[in-house]
């Protein structure tokens, strides 16, 4: 096994070969947020919300598909990226109609806790109010699109572990949405295993159990991570 | 198939042909303007005159004045006729048996052709793009045979470095390194892919040449196969552009037939089949990894690099990805030498460039022109200056991903380098004019609304800061902004452009960035 040796934030680290620049820093106990990176899921670099720089390279690199190299000098935290991210946040508040107050997982979000590690205190941007539907044709679970920030991490859990790939992308740009199976209502997707896998994939209160009241609502993220260390592992323990 | 029967193929088109030819422009703009049935009446008022057995009347691609279209010349005198209606085709004939023109003649010695250099154009025009034996005659598809019996892949790819041709496409990188670098990755299958899926508003270069001189691309894929030792390519050519489809299918059923495509070229070991893709209008498909996707049959959502198409591209195999252009330089390069292509052409850029010139400016068309023409050359001299006696005001170059070029740098000379020090960039090679009358606060608008619409909604910045960036741009331009939203703009176009993913998002702002450098004072009289 070949390692890597590699500078995040003045901590030097050395990791295998192979890893990503996400993967050696949280190994090294520095944080790196992130939106769409979902542990057992393949990474896409979508959010940009791992956005770091990296010596002497002109552009920065998401951390969760760049792959650390020898001497690598990384900063996760400069004061531009600080701002970028703070930005993002407040475009994706902009874009889409998230009401905290109203929200099965207000106090247990992603989205909410993030906006609060980049330091969003307010949206700069004018908010969208886009006209999104609900569907809870499903016997179990809904779909609110007005919360969904299209991490597409539902997509690829549904496809990726459960192997049913009853969700995909329809449209592009600000029209973008979650789909399932043929753009068909939930509940009528036969492939559609009721596995829960995408409930407990999402980051935000889009896909959520049915008849869970406001802020109650709490995502088994363990549950995905026990499936792939089992899998790659085959440790069968949580 | 080997070169005795090629040349003959070649010597029996050019001994068939008769000694006066009218060529009649058949490409995609003259014939929105009706140039189809000009051609039928040439053809009719040869027959009524009795002229058959001296005079042909053939449909040719591309000639390069669009604005004056339809276009009709009669070589080898070289008469040009143009905004040739259907009635005047037998005036047109008339003037070979010694009467007065009445058809309205143009000027084939203007500044808008005697500038042009044609390299990737020099058959178009000229040759009739569905017949495989015109471009044979034109001496086509030998360079291909010597590439593949005299000279050895590296040589090849030697010659091409050495020419310093880079990609057409927009971003400039070295031909001959990216096909060094496929060339050099291991793995029993690779692929060869034509980026066709020419998408900025105002460009229509690529179109003209595929519809022109089909083959010549065909051609240069095929020695890009060879050199990187590929067996499979595909065009990836958008779906609005029919006439270039079919041409090329012609092409390539021609050239299969003559065992020019396929298997074991000119009876070599090498095999080589080019299929076609169509696109289903996404502007994003022009990005090579969306367009990698889209050819693989999936949604066209680009994927953040690296892995490059090099390493790992069509279905994972390395893969060699270039425009249209670029194939099209491939054929002169190996036929004339890479001295030769270095000797045109400034000391970064060489070789030389299609641009579609539109906009306010008097002459439209399609120019041809060495790299480090300046841009005064190619708008006054070659454009005749701005249309209804306006002043120029500003060149957009690049479309929505490039920026303008003010009135005081028009003596840049166009190169990749000089663009970029500007501030916008080459592109893949429109150049619009615009004029005194234009609001440049409307122009970045455009560009933003269309960027909006093409994003394909994968990465945040791209698909919301768009989005935002538009927004703040039409309050703007109505009045109803404040010098708040000037800073929140600029700073968005930054981070749009540091953050997003694909070239399509890293480069939306450009047209925004671009005017606020060189035209601030605009916004700030809308405040």
């Amino acid at each position: 096994m070949a390692v890597k040796t590699l500078k995040i934030n003045d901590i030097y680290v050395a990791v295998e070969e192979g890893l990503t620049i996400l993967k050696a820093a949280q190994e090294a106990g520095i944080y790196i947020p992130t939106l769409c990176h979902l542990e057992g899921v393949s990474d896409i670099g979508a959010c940009r919300m791992c956005m770091v720089e990296v010596e002497g390279i002109n552009k920065l690199l998401p951390a969760c598909v760049t792959e650390v190299a020898e001497e690598m000098v990384v900063r996760t935290n400069t004061a531009k990226l600080k701002e970028y991210r703070r930005m993002n946040m407040e475009l994706l508040f902009a874009e889409g109609n998230h009401v905290c107050s109203v929200c099965v997982v207000n106090g247990n979000c992603e989205l909410q806790n993030l906006a609060v590690e980049v330091g969003m205190e307010h949206c700069r941007f004018s908010y969208r109010f886009p006209d999104k539907p609900v569907d809870i044709s499903h016997p179990q679970f809904g779909i609110d699109h007005n919360r969904c920030i299209l991490c597409t991490r539902c997509v690829r859990v549904c496809d990726e572990v459960e192997g049913a790939h009853v969700w995909d992308i329809a449209h592009r740009g600000e029209e973008c949405k979650i789909i399932s199976g043929l753009n068909q209502p939930w509940g009528e997707v036969d492939a559609c295993t009721s596995c829960g896998k995408c409930v407990n994939a999402c980051p935000t209160g889009s896909i959520f159990h049915k008849s869970t009241p406001v802020a109650v609502m709490k995502r088994d993220r363990g549950s995905l991570e026990f499936l792939s260390t089992a899998r790659e592992k085959k440790q069968w323990t949580r | 198939m080997d070169l005795k029967e090629l040349v003959e193929i070649g010597e029996k088109q050019r001994n068939s042909a008769k000694k006066i030819r009218i060529h009649c422009c058949n490409a995609a703009g003259c014939i929105s303007s009706n140039s189809s049935a000009v051609k039928d009446k040439l053809e009719i008022a040869v027959k009524e005159a009795g002229l058959q057995e001296t005079v042909e009347v053939a449909k040719v691609g591309c000639m390069k004045f669009c604005g004056r279209g339809p276009l009709v010349q009669v070589e080898p005198a070289g008469t040009l006729y143009e905004q040739v209606k259907p009635e005047d085709a037998a005036s047109i004939v008339a003037v070979l048996k010694g009467e007065e023109a009445t058809a309205k003649t143009g000027n084939a010695n203007h500044p808008f052709f005697t500038r042009q250099m044609p390299v990737v154009l020099e058959n178009s025009g000229k040759i009739n793009p569905e017949k495989i034996e015109e471009y044979i005659a034109a001496g086509g598809y030998q360079p291909l045979y010597r590439v593949i019996y005299e000279m050895s892949p590296n040589e090849v790819i030697d010659e091409l470095s050495h020419s310093g041709l880079r990609g057409r496409g927009g971003a400039g990188y070295p031909t001959g390194l990216k096909w060094a670098t496929v060339a050099k990755m291991s793995g029993e299958q690779k692929y060869v892919i034509c980026n066709a899926d020419e998408g900025d508003p105002g460009a229509f270069m690529d179109r003209a040449v595929l519809e022109s001189d089909p083959h010549r691309v065909l051609e240069g894929m095929a020695i890009a196969a060879y050199a990187v030792g590929a067996n499979s390519g595909y065009i990836y050519i958008r779906a609005e552009y029919p006439l270039a489809i079919d041409r090329l299918q012609k092409a390539i059923k021609q050239a299969k037939k003559l065992g020019i495509l396929g298997s074991q070229i000119f009876d070599s070991p090498f095999d080589f089949k080019i299929d076609i893709r169509v696109g289903a209008g996404a502007f994003v498909c022009g990005e090579e990894t969306a367009l990698i996707a889209s050819v693989e049959g999936k949604r066209g959502n680009p994927r953040p690099r690296p892995p490059y198409p090099a390493e790992s591209g069509l279905w994972g195999c390395p893969t060699l990805i270039n425009n249209v252009e670029t194939f099209a330089n491939i054929a002169p390069i190996v036929r004339e030498g890479g001295d030769w292509y270095r000797s045109i052409g400034t000391e970064k850029s060489k070789g030389t460039k299609v641009f579609a010139l539109t906009g306010k400016v008097k002459n439209t068309g399609l120019i041809e022109v060495p790299m480090g023409t300046t841009v005064r050359q190619i708008v006054e001299e070659m454009g005749g200056g701005v249309s209804n006696g306006g002043v120029v005001k500003a060149v957009q170059t690049g479309g929505p991903s490039g920026g303008c070029i003010p009135a005081d740098a028009l003596d840049t000379p166009v190169d990749y380098e000089h663009l970029r020090e500007l501030g916008t960039i080459m592109g893949s090679g429109g150049i619009i004019v615009i004029d005194n009358n234009t609001n440049m606060v409307d122009v970045a608008k455009f560009y933003m609304e269309f960027c909006q619409q093409e994003s394909c909604g994968k990465c945040v910045p791209c698909r919301a800061g768009t989005v935002q960036m538009y927004e703040i741009l039409d309050k703007i331009y109505h009045k109803r902004a404040n010098i708040a939203d000037i800073d929140k703009l600029e700073a968005l176009c930054h981070m749009v452009r540091d953050m997003s993913l694909c070239g399509l998002g890293q480069s939306a702002p450009n047209p925004v960035l671009s005017t606020l450098r060189y035209f601030r004072e605009e916004y700030l009289e809308l405040i």
